[in-house]
């Protein structure tokens, strides 16, 4: 048994009759980053409540630290720190004083506290904003005290439910250093659910959750060279058109995606004079290597964005 | 790692309460100006067409100790609602997630709402010589324990109640609908002598009655309008409160919260 990864069995989670995880397996291993990558209402969320011991699956099993959520939820909770999406912070309370409860909850000594709050503060960059109320901070600032919170018992695995949804690009920035500087002090095994790609890619591992399905399970890299080689965009008059000429002309098999027409080629330079010949006058032609959204788009069959205004209804 | 116990984490659950509440004002002033206000009010309004038989003391004095179960009730009802804030804004499932016992979650929850109960009563209580009420120390310790077991019974009722309910408004809602014929039908408004018989099989049936009562008894021992004697009366208390507390803990120590 693994001593502080993750493991996920078969896990399925029903709200009534809307399925909210369907029999989604991984395993991390100790001290690995992940990130589940996928829209709003996806099943990231559901999935993070299930490790974090918040909510029962309706079937399957998950252990953390080879611990069974289901039947050691107590013992599970020793090894863990969450930070969810709403700072778990009491408000009304300053900064100091809310790490100075969260200490206690979790059981450090009194001769450890001081220590260990000064520590977290400091890792986290918000030392100075001990005496503050948490309801006078930005929401990046609460974001990091919430992390040094999460942080002040030395968890060994850290979940993180999409902790930058509301921050700006700097305040991310920041948050994603903080962790950082965290995870290099104690190694802990990080999952962090996202719905940008760009906070996937820096990952060992990404998972890829659409409709409460595990589509995809594997480090970045691996993951973006599943589609064969570069993907070329083409702009220029109608989208179905254009890549139905492509096609047929060409022999690539080109789709209509967001008003230009999209198809991957092992040596995507290599096609471009070829496109422009045959197609005179195209507005531009763009060549670039796989995403993680691309690889999205590929296994799901919709591009994240738009998945995600689905799930909005 | 070993896990942090039960007094650790219920003292500090507790402590945030108290810390929380005296940093509202506005709380600490309406839970005991609202009921105040009502004594004064009802209480002189009322005076004059209550008639008590055999030469007893007019109404303002009657409605005393139900005053004090209403502050006790105000003040512990409205603290568990701070459950429902706590799981909106997030501190409550960052507590949930920590390895505190659940125990020592509902504990400290319910005995924090429970302290700031029973010190707005006591403030209330500085008033009892208004009432006509004169009060020995012993006696008003007895008192302050027992509307501390009262206290911790409302407020575990409350936090039962909060943890089933999203909303505020949802909580006031079941509050009216049930809290306040509980204490209407208390004994705390009219004596369970004046009422028909129904009225008054209800009214015994409510353990709400018993507070009233003992809370009575203490205040005026021997008084005409207790409906059980005083160890009667902390002993449907006692059974009540621990009876709540647990049942608020089976309802916490589910999943799903």
């Amino acid at each position: 048994m693994v001593e502080s990864g993750i493991e996920v069995e078969r896990v399925s989670h029903r709200y009534g009759a809307r399925e909210a995880l369907a029999d989604v397996s991984f395993s991390v291993a100790p001290g690995q980053s992940v990130a589940l990558l996928g829209p709003n209402g996806g099943g990231k969320t559901t999935l993070l409540r299930i490790l974090a011991t918040l909510l029962l699956p309706t079937s399957g099993t998950a252990r953390i630290a080879g611990e069974d959520v289901r039947r050691e939820p107590q013992r599970v909770r020793t090894v863990l720190g969450v930070v969810f999406q709403s700072p778990g912070l009491d408000k009304k309370l300053t900064v100091g004083e809310n790490l100075g409860y969260q200490a206690r909850l979790t059981g450090i000594r009194r001769a450890e506290r001081r220590t260990r709050i000064a520590r977290a503060l400091e890792a986290t960059g918000v030392s100075a904003r001990r005496a503050e109320k948490v309801e006078k901070l930005s929401g990046g600032l609460a974001r990091r005290v919430d992390l040094a919170r999460a942080f002040l018992a030395r968890p060994r695995i850290l979940l993180l439910d999409e902790p930058t949804v509301g921050l700006d690009p700097a305040a991310r920035r920041d948050f994603w250093s903080a962790t950082a500087a965290l995870r290099a002090e104690t190694g802990a095994t990080i999952l962090y659910t996202t719905h940008l790609t760009e906070e996937a890619r820096s990952a060992d591992r990404v998972g890829l959750v659409d409709r409460g399905r595990l589509e995809a399970f594997d480090s970045p890299d691996v993951l973006t060279s599943s589609i064969g080689g570069d993907l070329v965009t083409v702009r220029g008059g109608d989208p179905v058109s254009l890549a139905a000429g492509i096609e047929e002309r060409l022999g690539w098999k080109a789709r209509a995606l967001d008003g230009a027409a999209v198809f991957e080629h092992p040596r995507g330079a290599e096609v471009v004079v070829r496109l422009a010949e045959a197609f005179p006058g195209l507005g531009s032609i763009s060549v670039a290597r796989p995403t993680l959204e691309d690889v999205f788009l590929r296994r799901t069959g919709r591009r994240m964005d738009t998945a995600d205004e689905e799930a909005r209804g | 790692m070993t896990g942090p116990g039960f007094f650790g984490p219920a003292l500090a659950l507790s402590q945030r309460e108290l810390v929380r509440f005296f940093r509202q004002p506005s709380r600490v002033i309406g839970a005991f100006a609202t009921p105040l206000i009502f004594w004064i009010v009802v209480g002189s309004g009322l005076g004059s067409s209550f008639r008590p038989q055999g030469g007893q003391p007019g109404y303002l004095r009657y409605l005393y100790p139900g005053i004090v179960l209403l502050i006790v009730l105000f003040t512990s009802i409205f603290s568990a609602m701070s459950l429902i804030e706590d799981r909106k804004e997030g501190f409550l499932q960052s507590v949930l997630v920590s390895p505190a016992p659940r125990s020592a979650i509902v504990f400290g929850k319910v005995a924090g709402g429970a302290a700031i109960a029973t010190l707005q009563s006591i403030a209330f209580l500085l008033l009892a010589p208004l009432a006509g009420f004169r009060l020995e120390p012993v006696r008003f310790v007895e008192l302050v324990l027992f509307l501390f077991v009262v206290s911790v019974g409302l407020s575990a009722l409350g936090f039962a109640m909060a943890w089933r309910i999203d909303s505020t408004q949802g909580y006031h809602g079941v509050m009216n609908l049930l809290l306040m014929p509980m204490w209407l039908l208390s004994g705390s408004t009219f004596p369970v002598s004046g009422a028909t018989a129904p009225l008054a099989a209800v009214m015994r049936s409510n353990p709400l009655a018993y507070g009233a009562s003992g809370l009575r008894e203490l205040l005026e021992p021997g008084t005409a309008f207790s409906i059980a004697s005083l160890p009667t009366s902390v002993a449907v208390v006692t059974g009540f409160s621990l009876a709540v507390f647990l049942v608020a803990l089976a309802g916490a120590r589910r999943a799903r919260p």
